[in-house]
């Protein structure tokens, strides 16, 4: 579990079935936002598995994502493709 | 745009599955375009620009709109359902220093309930590809420009939750609240527009 201002680094996996991390926030380290409850993992309900857990709002900089850019992008991700960074 | 119709296999796959659906007598065709209507008869930005206005003229109401977006919306009368499931909903505010824009860089979610049908732009690759890297650029196609100090914020609805921006209120003398929900437009709501 991950809370509010959490430093979180997304997975780098590019798995041959459905994701949702899109590919330019792979890898990325970024700050949770805050958590927005808890929904089934698509990657696994793509496959015909229900597993739930929580989700976060995680805010990236783009110089984090892209190098360069003085903007934020917040992606919303799944427990599974986040670690503690 | 208009000569390209990307989507046209996915709606010609839509309507085969609907049809099996339906011969297998799995699906109503009835029911579904009743459900349909009921969604969409109430979703136009309409509603959006009611619940701005209503955030402009209350500051305790935009306090719970920012706070909690769908429990806000129950005060209106509205709500994110109408789908498979009721969608969360956060309403990101525009200040003086701030500014949101929202995309969908994966496929196309919208707060359609509040907005409506999402437009053509919207599902573009173009826009979903460059709006995440370079949002000031994208924004100034739209005809928007914005000084320098202010930090933009691209809001990437990858999950269950979709978002709304808060315009500012603009420095116009109406203060009834209706007036003030008709100066408000469906790009300002998505953010390529300030009001």
């Amino acid at each position: 579990m991950f809370s509010s201002g959490d430093r979180v680094r997304t997975s780098r996996a590019d798995p041959a079935h459905h994701t949702r991390v899109p590919r330019y926030a792979r890898g990325a380290v970024g700050s949770v936002v805050e958590p927005i409850g808890e929904h089934p993992l698509p990657d696994d309900r793509a496959r015909g598995v229900t597993t739930v857990e929580p989700v976060y709002t995680v805010r990236f900089s783009a110089r984090e994502l892209f190098g360069e850019g003085d903007h934020d992008v917040t992606v919303d991700v799944w427990e599974s493709h986040l670690e503690s960074a | 745009m208009s000569e390209h119709h990307d989507d046209g296999p996915v709606a010609a796959q839509t309507r085969h599955v609907e049809a099996l659906l339906e011969a297998r007598g799995l699906l109503d065709a009835v029911e579904l375009d009743r459900a349909l209507e009921a969604f969409l008869a109430g979703a136009s930005p309409a509603q959006g620009a009611r619940v701005v206005a209503r955030a402009w003229v209350e500051p305790e109401f935009q306090d719970r709109l920012l706070a909690d977006g769908n429990a806000a919306l129950e005060e209106l009368g509205l709500s994110m359902g109408g789908g498979i499931q009721p969608q969360r909903l956060k309403v990101v505010a525009n200040t003086e220093t701030e500014h949101n824009v929202i995309v969908c860089t994966l496929c196309s979610c919208y707060p359609i309930a509040l907005l409506g049908p999402s437009p053509t732009w919207y599902k573009s690759e173009a826009y979903r590809a460059r709006v995440v890297r370079d949002p000031r650029g994208v924004l100034a196609e739209f005809g928007t420009e914005l000084p320098e100090h202010v930090r933009i914020t691209v809001w990437d609805a990858s999950a269950e939750t979709r978002y709304l921006v808060l315009p500012r209120r603009p420095a116009v003398p109406v203060s009834d609240e209706a007036e003030l929900a008709a100066l408000v437009t469906r790009n300002g709501l998505i953010g390529t527009a300030v009001l």
